[in-house]
C-alpha cells in the first residue's frame, strides 16, 4: 500500500534535512556564511535548485535560505487514521530531499571528503553534460537507469550493468546495501567505470544519488530551453523526454523512499528488486509510479516498459559485448593483446562503391596473420581495412559518409579501442577480447552487420577484406590516398552557391522541440557531426527522418543568406515559432540552437567584434559568461540575436558571419581551440590576404576581460579596429 | 398534537442513526407532541396540480390559478407546456437568485475589504484573488493587491448589472463548450438581468413557447453557475482561504455535554468565520468557563456548516432534515441562522428549549428569533455578543440528550486541492485523473448534490447511490446536504476506500484520498464546473464536457437552488437525474421531451426525473459506459513504448 511509501518518504526526507541542516551549520560556523559553495566547473550552480527555483547558491548563506524553503515543504507523517492525501506532500518532500541533498553534497567539496575519491566520480562538470547530453539528443542513450544500493551478488551487478549497457543506457551509480555499493561490486568483478562506458559512479552515500537528479535539470536547462525557475516544465521536460528510471537494489530504508519520491515529480520510475509496496496508477510517471519484487534476470527490461521506453538493438555476431555503451572504454597498453597503426605500423581504412558482380554481401577475408598469430602480446600489426559497398542507390557521395562511421562501428565491440580515419587510424584488441575469442575478421562481421542496419536503404551489399601484411597494407593505402585527395577537392568545390538544395536536421527535436538547423555545404550543423553530405546521405537512408531537402528556391537576401524556400521550412518545422532566419548573420534572425553546439560565438560590443569559445573550455570568457552560461541563452530553438551556436569548422568557412564582417571580427578564443583549427584558419586568413590574422586573435593567456581584450587588440592593430560598427 | 404521528417508523425515515435516537426519544418521552417536518410529511399530502403529477397549476395571474390538463388550457389558452416550462423557469430563476444574490454580497465584502471598511475581514488567498483578476481581465502587473481586489469587487459586482455581452468567466468553460453556447443564443449577457427577464417572460401573455422558454431558462441557469456561484466560491475562497484536504468528525454526537454549544445554520461563511475564530479567543473562553461551561463548542448544519468545515474543519452535526432533530437534543445554547433552507418551524421550536434562535441577514427575519443584524462593519462585535448570548445562557439548560453518534471524514476537496494532491506542488495537475478514467480504474465520475427531502427517507438515496458507485469504481464528488449525508455514514473518510471497487480503490490507495470527495458548499457547485473544465483541457478525455464520462443526480432534492444547478450542469454538457420527489413538470410530455431530448441534442446534456433510485444507478451506469464507449476508452489499450523517433514526433511541453 502506498501509504506506506509515502510515510517512508516523508520520514526521510525530514532525515536528509536534519543532516542538511547539521551539515551547513557546521560549515557557516567554520566558514562564515559568504563562503562560496558550488559544484565544479558548472554554470548551472546546485542544477536542481536552480533549475526549480532559479535561485544561484553561490554562498552558503543562500543553501541557507533554500533549505528554508524546502522544509516547507514538509507535510505531516501520514497518521494512522483518517489521514489526509499524501500522494502531493509526499512528493514535495521527495523535491525538499533533493534540494537538501544537493547541498550537503556542495558542502563535501568544502570540507570533504571530496564527492570526487577513489572509484568516485562526484558531479558531472558541463563538459561531460554536453557531450553526454549530444547521445540523449541522438538517441545513442535513451535514458539512464539511477542505481541505488547494491546487488545481491557481484555477479548480478555485472549482468545488470552489462544488460544496461548493452541497452545503451547509462548506469548512475549512488547509495549502498549493506555497506556496498554497486560501483564497488563492478569494480571488484575488475568492471571499467567512468563516463566513457557509460558506468557512472556517482558516489556511496545516499545523496549522491541527487547528481542523477541534477544532470536530468541540466539536459532541460542547456537541451530543452527551459529557463531556470520554470520548475513545471522541467519536471515535465524530463517526464516526457529523459527516459531515466530508478533501479531500487537490496533494502529500501526511509532515505531512499525518500530520493524516489524526488524521482517520480521528474517522471522517473522505481523499480525494486524487493518487496515493497507499490505504486501502480499512472499519472506522475508516463506508467507505473513504483513496482516491486522484480527478479534480477527481468528487472532492466522491465524497467524499460515501465518507463515506456523501446530500445532498438542490433545484434552483431562477436563473441563479446557490443553497443555504443563501450564506445568510451579504453584500452590501456597493458591490457593490449595486439594494436595495429597509430605510429606503430602501417594502416589504413577506406570504403568505395563497386559494381554488384564485384561484392557478395557478407565476404569477409583476413588476408595476412590473424590474432592466433600473434607471437608477442601487446605488439603491433599492420592493418588495411577495405569495404566495398554495392547499392542501387549508393552514390560516390556517400562513401566519406559510410566510411567514417567505421571509427564508431570499431569501438562498440567490449575491449576492441579505434581512433582516427582515414590513412592514421589506431585499434587496439584487448587481452580479455582476445581470450573471449575475438578476432581479425570479427572487424569484417562488426562492419557487415552496422553497415547493412544503417545503410540498409541506399546499399544491399557489402564485403571486407582486411589486410594484415605490410604489402597488402601499403599497396591500399596509395590507392585510397588518390580517393582522399579527389574526395577533398570535390568537396571543397561545393559551395552554397553550387547547389540548390539544403537539408533540414531535426534530430534534435526529440529535446529540442522548435529548433531545426539548415545544413548548407559551406555550413555544417552546428553539432559539428553532421555536414551537407552526411545530410544528404542520411536523406537517401530515410526519406522519411530528420534530414529532409530543403529547395532554397528564391534568394530574398544574398548577403544574410535568407532564402525563401527555407524560410518556408524552417516557420513549418519550428511549429510556427520562427519566421525567417538568415544563415550568414549573427545579428539578424540568427540560425538557433538546439544545445548541440560546439563552439558559441557572441559580441564583444566595446570591441566591435566578436569570441568565439567551445564547450571545453571550462574557464570564464571576456564576455562576463562561462560557456554554461552562454548556452543556456542560446540553446533550446530560441533565436538571440548576438549570440550563435556553431559546429568548430564552420569559423573557418567562407560564410562564417559574413554579412556581419567575417572571420575579421574574431578578437578573442581559447587556446585550445586556436590550436585545434589552426590550420583550417590559418588557410582561411590566407585566403583573405591576412596572414598573421592568428596571431592577433587573443586567447585567456592575452586576455580574460573584455577590456583586456580590447588593450590586446590595440596593441596588435588587430583588422576589428577598421571595420565598420556591427550593429 | 398529530395522531397519525410516529406511524411510520424512524428506521424507515431516516438513514442516520443519531436522527433516529431523538425521534425514538421522542416518541417516548414528553417531546411527544413536537412535530417536525417528517411528521408533516405524513400529515399532509403534496398538492397533485401544484407537483405537476397529475395536472398543471398556473396562477401568475387573477383569472386563476387555473388547474391544467391535457384536454384542458388555462383561461388564457395557455397549454400545460407552456405552463410547466414557465413554471420551471421561475424555479429556476429563484434558484439562481439565492445562489447569486449571495455571490453579489461576497463580492461587495471584498470591496470593502480592499477599502478596509469591513473589520475582521482580510485578503486570505492572494493568489486566488489574482487568478480571479485575471480572469476577469483586469491587469495585475506589480499593482497593489488592495486595488485589484478593488478592481476585482467592482468587476465582479458589474457581472450582475451587466446588459450586453458575456459574462466573462464563460470563458473558463472550454472552447467548444463556450461555442455550443454561442450557437444556440444562451450565453448569460448579465446575472440580475436574465433573472429578471425570466420573471418577465413568463409574467401573463409574454412568452408562450415552451422552447422558447426553457432556452432562457438555460441562460439563467448559466448566469448561476458561471455567474453568480462562481463568483460566491471565488471571493470565499479569497476572503477565507481556498480549502485544502481537513480531517473533521460529523454528527449530532459532536455536541459537547460540557461545552457551550453553538450552531451556526444556513449558507454563508462570511459572519460564521468570525465565530468559529473568536471561539479560539482566551478570554472568550475564560467566560465560558465562568459560567460553568468547559468550553465553546462551534458546529454546523447545512451549507455554513460545509463553508467552514472545508476551512477550519468545523463538525457538522447534520444537513437540512437534522435542524428540527437537533435542537431537540436540549444542548444547544444557540442557533445563530443566515439565509436559505432554515426552516421557519425553528422558531416555534426554539421556545421549547432554552435555545436562542439569533437570525442575522438583513434578508431573513423569522417569527420566534432573534434579530441581530450582521452589517459588513459590525462582524466583529456581533460575533463577540452572539457568542457572549450563548454562554449566558449555557446556565439554562435543562434535559440534554446527545446520541453518541459521529463519524470521522476528510473534506477540503477544492479543485485547487485535488491538483495539488495528485502531483505536489510541483507536478499538480489533473493527468493522473484523466489516466486513472482512460485506464478505467476510475469509471467515471458521478457528483451527488442536493437537499434532503422530508418526502424521501433522510439521506437513503444519497447514501446508497455512494455506495453502489464506488463499488463499482465511480468517483463520486459530493456538495451541500448530500455530502454531509455520506459523511454521516461513514463513506468520507479514507480508510473506506475498503467499500470501494478495486480500481478506484487503488487510486485512494495511491493518492490517500477518501473514495469520495466533498468539494463544498452548494453555492461550490461551481467548483464541480472548474474540474469538469480542467479535465477536457488536460486531454485524453475528449474536447468538450459532453464528452467526458461523468453524470449529476439530486436524489434528495427539495429546493429551487437544486433545480438551477441541475440545470447548469445540463446547459454545461453533463446528464442530470433529480429523484425523489418529480421536477414539477412531469404531466407534460412536451416539456418533458425538451429538457430530455431536445436539450440533448443542444446542448449534450439532460434533465431527468427518474423515480426509482435502482433505475437512476442503472440510468448513471448506461450513460457512463456509453461516453466511455465514445472516447474508445471501454477497451483497454496497450501500453506506448517510445523510442527516439516517436519522441521526435512528440508535441512541443
Amino acid at each position: 500500500m502506498s501509504k506506506i511509501i509515502a510515510t517512508s518518504a516523508i520520514k526521510g526526507s525530514y532525515k536528509i534535512l536534519k543532516r542538511a541542516e547539521k551539515s551547513l551549520k557546521e560549515c557557516i560556523k567554520k566558514h562564515g556564511q559568504d563562503q562560496k559553495i558550488e559544484f565544479p566547473n558548472t554554470g548551472y550552480y546546485l542544477p536542481v535548485i536552480y533549475s526549480m527555483t532559479g535561485i544561484k547558491v553561490e554562498k552558503l548563506s543562500d543553501a541557507a535560505g533554500v533549505l528554508e524553503e524546502a522544509k516547507k515543504l514538509l507535510p505531516s507523517v501520514p497518521s494512522g487514521k483518517v489521514w489526509i492525501p499524501y500522494l502531493g506532500g509526499a512528493l514535495d518532500a521527495g523535491i525538499a530531499t533533493l534540494w537538501a541533498e544537493e547541498i550537503i553534497e556542495a558542502i563535501k567539496y568544502i570540507d570533504g571528503p571530496l564527492p570526487n575519491n577513489g572509484i568516485w566520480l562526484g558531479a558531472a562538470t558541463d563538459v561531460i553534460l554536453r557531450e553526454r547530453g549530444i547521445e540523449f539528443v541522438d538517441g545513442s542513450a535513451p535514458g539512464f537507469a539511477a542505481c541505488v544500493g547494491a546487488c545481491k551478488e557481484n555477479k548480478t551487478a555485472v549482468k545488470v550493468a552489462r544488460e544496461l549497457q548493452g541497452k545503451n543506457i547509462y548506469v548512475f551509480m549512488s547509495a549502498s546495501t549493506d555497506g556496498k555499493s554497486m560501483a564497488e561490486q563492478l569494480v571488484e568483478e575488475g568492471v571499467e567505470l567512468g563516463w566513457g562506458t557509460r558506468l557512472v559512479p556517482y558516489g556511496k552515500d545516499i545523496t549522491a544519488t541527487v547528481y542523477a537528479a541534477g544532470f536530468a535539470a541540466r539536459v532541460a536547462l542547456s537541451f530543452g530551453g527551459v529557463q531556470p525557475g520554470d520548475f513545471r516544465k522541467m519536471l515535465l521536460y524530463n517526464k516526457d523526454r529523459v527516459f531515466a528510471f530508478v533501479l531500487a537494489l537490496g533494502e529500501v530504508d526511509e532515505e531512499k523512499y525518500a530520493n524516489a519520491a524526488g524521482a517520480i515529480n521528474f517522471g522517473f520510475p522505481t523499480i525494486a528488486d524487493t518487496q515493497i509496496p507499490e505504486i501502480l496508477p499512472r499519472g506522475v510517471c508516463t506508467y507505473e509510479h513504483v513496482v516491486s519484487n522484480i527478479s534480477d534476470d527481468e528487472i532492466v527490461s522491465k524497467a524499460i516498459e515501465i518507463r515506456g521506453l523501446k530500445v532498438t538493438i542490433d545484434k552483431v555476431d562477436v563473441p563479446v559485448a557490443f553497443g555504443p555503451a563501450f564506445e568510451g572504454e579504453r584500452v590501456r597498453k597493458e591490457n593490449t593483446y595486439v594494436e595495429f597503426g597509430g605510429n606503430k605500423s602501417e594502416a589504413v581504412e577506406f570504403l568505395s562503391m563497386a559494381g554488384s558482380s564485384e561484392v557478395e554481401d557478407g565476404k569477409i577475408e583476413v588476408f595476412g596473420p590473424e590474432v592466433d598469430d600473434v607471437k608477442e602480446v601487446g605488439s603491433a600489426l599492420p592493418l588495411g581495412i577495405f569495404v566495398q559497398v554495392y547499392g542501387r542507390k549508393m552514390e560516390e557521395d556517400f562513401e566519406p559518409v559510410m566510411e567514417r562511421q567505421i571509427h564508431y562501428f570499431l569501438n562498440y565491440p567490449s575491449g576492441v579501442f579505434h581512433m582516427g580515419q582515414r590513412d592514421i587510424p589506431w585499434l587496439r584488441f584487448s587481452k580479455d577480447a582476445v581470450k573471449s575469442g575475438f578476432k581479425i575478421k570479427h572487424i569484417g562481421t562488426v562492419l557487415h552487420a552496422k553497415m547493412h542496419s544503417q545503410f540498409a536503404n541506399i546499399m544491399d551489399k557489402v564485403q571486407i577484406k582486411i589486410y594484415t601484411n605490410p604489402e597488402d597494407v601499403i599497396a591500399l593505402k596509395k590507392k585510397a590516398r588518390e580517393v582522399f585527395k579527389a574526395r577533398d577537392e570535390r568537396l571543397g568545390a561545393l559551395t552554397d552557391e553550387s547547389v540548390d538544395t539544403f537539408y533540414s536536421c531535426t534530430l534534435c527535436q526529440s529535446f529540442a522541440p522548435n529548433h531545426v538547423c539548415a545544413v548548407s555545404p559551406e555550413r555544417p550543423g552546428l553539432c559539428g557531426a553532421y555536414n551537407w553530405l552526411d545530410c544528404k546521405a542520411s536523406y537517401e537512408i530515410n526519406p522519411t527522418g530528420p534530414n529532409q531537402p530543403i529547395k532554397k528556391s528564391e534568394t530574398l537576401d544574398e548577403n544574410l543568406g535568407v532564402w525563401k524556400g527555407i524560410n518556408d521550412f524552417v516557420y513549418k518545422a519550428s511549429h510556427q515559432t520562427l519566421e525567417s532566419f538568415s544563415a550568414y548573420s549573427m545579428i539578424i534572425n540568427p540560425m538557433t540552437s538546439c544545445g548541440c553546439f560546439e563552439v558559441i560565438v557572441t559580441i564583444l560590443p566595446s570591441i566591435n567584434g566578436v569570441m568565439a569559445v567551445n564547450r571545453e573550455y571550462p574557464g570564464m570568457t571576456p564576455s562576463g559568461m562561462k560557456f554554461s552560461t552562454m548556452a543556456g541563452m542560446v540553446g533550446g530553438g530560441i533565436q538571440t540575436p548576438g549570440f550563435i551556436g556553431i559546429s568548430k569548422f564552420f569559423i573557418g568557412s567562407k560564410k562564417f558571419i559574413k554579412a556581419d564582417g567575417g572571420l575579421k571580427r574574431l578578437a578573442w578564443m581559447p587556446k585550445e581551440l586556436k590550436e585545434e583549427i589552426r590550420d583550417l584558419l590559418e588557410a582561411r586568413a590566407k585566403e583573405m590576404g591576412i596572414e598573421d590574422f592568428l596571431d592577433k586573435v587573443a586567447t585567456e593567456e592575452e586576455a580574460e576581460t573584455e577590456e583586456e581584450v580590447l588593450e590586446w587588440i590595440q596593441k596588435v592593430n588587430h583588422p576589428v579596429l577598421k571595420m565598420e560598427p556591427m550593429i | 398534537m398529530n395522531k397519525n404521528k410516529n406511524k411510520i417508523s424512524p428506521d424507515e425515515l431516516s438513514e442516520d442513526r443519531a436522527v433516529r435516537e431523538i425521534m425514538e426519544k421522542m416518541a417516548a418521552g414528553d417531546l411527544k407532541e413536537i412535530e417536525t417536518a417528517f411528521d408533516r410529511a405524513q400529515t399532509m399530502k403534496c398538492c397533485p396540480i401544484g407537483s405537476g403529477i397529475s395536472g398543471i397549476c398556473c396562477k401568475n395571474c387573477a383569472m386563476g390559478p387555473c388547474r391544467v390538463r391535457e384536454d384542458r388550457t388555462g383561461l388564457c389558452g395557455a397549454t400545460m407546456g407552456t405552463i410547466a416550462a414557465r413554471n420551471l423557469a421561475r424555479h429556476i430563476a429563484a434558484g439562481a437568485s439565492a445562489h447569486s444574490d449571495h455571490g453579489r454580497d461576497l463580492a461587495h465584502l471584498l470591496g470593502l475589504v480592499a477599502e478596509g471598511k469591513a473589520p475582521g475581514f482580510k485578503i486570505n488567498d492572494e493568489l486566488k484573488l489574482l487568478k480571479l483578476a485575471k480572469n476577469l481581465g483586469i491587469s495585475i502587473d506589480d499593482r497593489d493587491t488592495k486595488e485589484i481586489a478593488k478592481e476585482t469587487s467592482k468587476k465582479a459586482l458589474s457581472l450582475f448589472g451587466q446588459q450586453l455581452g458575456e459574462i466573462d468567466l464563460i470563458k473558463l468553460a472550454p472552447k467548444k463548450r463556450q461555442e455550443v453556447w454561442r450557437k444556440n443564443n444562451v450565453v448569460p449577457r448579465g446575472i440580475d438581468r436574465e433573472i429578471v427577464e425570466t420573471m418577465h417572460r413568463t409574467h401573463m401573455g409574454v412568452d408562450q413557447d415552451a422552447e422558447h422558454i426553457l432556452d432562457h431558462t438555460i441562460r439563467t441557469a448559466l448566469s448561476d453557475g458561471w455567474g453568480g456561484s462562481m463568483v460566491a466560491t471565488e471571493i470565499t475562497d479569497i476572503l477565507f482561504r481556498t480549502p485544502q484536504a481537513v480531517p473533521a468528525k460529523t454528527n449530532l454526537g459532536m455536541l459537547d455535554n460540557d461545552k457551550v454549544n453553538l450552531v451556526i445554520h444556513g449558507h454563508e461563511p462570511t459572519l460564521s468565520e468570525l465565530i468559529v475564530e473568536l471561539s479560539n479567543d482566551e478570554e472568550i473562553i475564560e467566560y465560558a468557563k465562568s459560567k460553568g461551561a468547559q468550553g465553546i463548542n462551534i458546529v454546523g448544519i447545512c451549507c455554513t456548516a460545509n463553508e467552514v468545515l472545508m476551512r477550519q474543519g468545523v463538525s457538522p452535526i447534520g444537513n437540512f432534515l437534522s435542524q428540527e432533530i437537533a435542537m431537540m437534543t436540549g444542548a444547544i445554547e444557540l442557533m445563530v441562522v443566515d439565509i436559505q433552507c432554515i426552516m421557519q418551524a425553528l422558531g416555534e421550536l426554539s421556545k421549547r428549549f432554552h435555545t436562542k434562535l439569533i437570525t442575522t441577514s438583513a434578508k431573513c427575519k423569522i417569527p420566534g428569533a432573534t434579530h441581530m443584524e450582521f452589517k459588513d462593519n459590525n462582524g466583529i462585535e456581533l460575533a463577540r455578543e452572539i457568542i457572549t448570548m450563548a454562554i449566558d445562557n449555557f446556565k439554562n439548560r435543562k434535559e440534554v440528550f446527545i446520541p453518541n453518534i459521529t463519524d470521522d471524514l476528510v473534506a477540503g476537496f477544492s479543485h485547487e486541492y485535488i491538483r495539488y494532491a495528485l502531483g505536489g506542488k510541483f507536478r499538480e495537475s489533473f493527468r493522473p485523473l484523466n489516466d486513472a478514467i482512460i485506464d478505467g480504474r476510475i469509471q467515471g465520475v458521478v457528483a451527488i448534490v442536493g437537499c434532503n427531502n422530508a418526502r424521501v427517507p433522510h439521506d437513503k438515496y444519497h447514501n446508497f447511490l455512494t455506495r453502489e458507485l464506488i463499488k463499482r469504481d465511480y468517483l463520486v464528488v459530493l456538495t451541500g446536504c448530500a455530502a454531509i449525508s455520506t459523511a454521516k455514514c461513514g463513506l468520507m473518510k479514507p480508510e473506506a476506500l475498503k467499500y470501494a471497487g478495486e480500481g478506484l480503490r487503488s487510486i485512494c490507495e495511491a493518492v490517500g484520498i477518501p473514495p469520495i470527495l466533498h468539494m463544498g458548499s452548494c453555492v461550490d457547485n461551481s467548483r464541480i464546473l472548474t474540474v469538469l473544465s480542467e479535465v477536457v483541457s488536460e486531454g485524453g478525455l475528449g474536447e468538450d464536457i459532453s464528452d467526458l464520462p461523468v453524470a449529476g443526480i439530486a436524489p434528495e432534492w427539495m429546493s429551487e437552488k437544486a433545480l438551477s444547478i441541475g440545470t447548469y450542469f445540463v446547459a454545461s454538457g453533463v446528464y442530470t437525474i433529480f429523484s425523489g420527489e418529480p421536477i414539477p413538470v412531469e404531466s407534460s410530455q412536451e416539456v418533458k421531451g425538451i429538457i430530455t431530448k431536445k436539450w440533448e441534442e443542444k446542448f449534450g446534456g439532460k434533465l431527468e426525473y427518474v423515480s426509482d433510485i435502482n433505475e437512476v444507478l442503472n440510468k448513471v451506469i448506461g450513460h457512463i459506459q456509453a461516453k466511455r464507449k465514445a472516447l474508445k476508452i471501454d477497451v483497454k489499450k496497450e501500453r506506448v513504448l517510445f523510442d527516439m523517433e516517436a519522441r521526435r514526433g512528440m508535441e512541443n511541453v
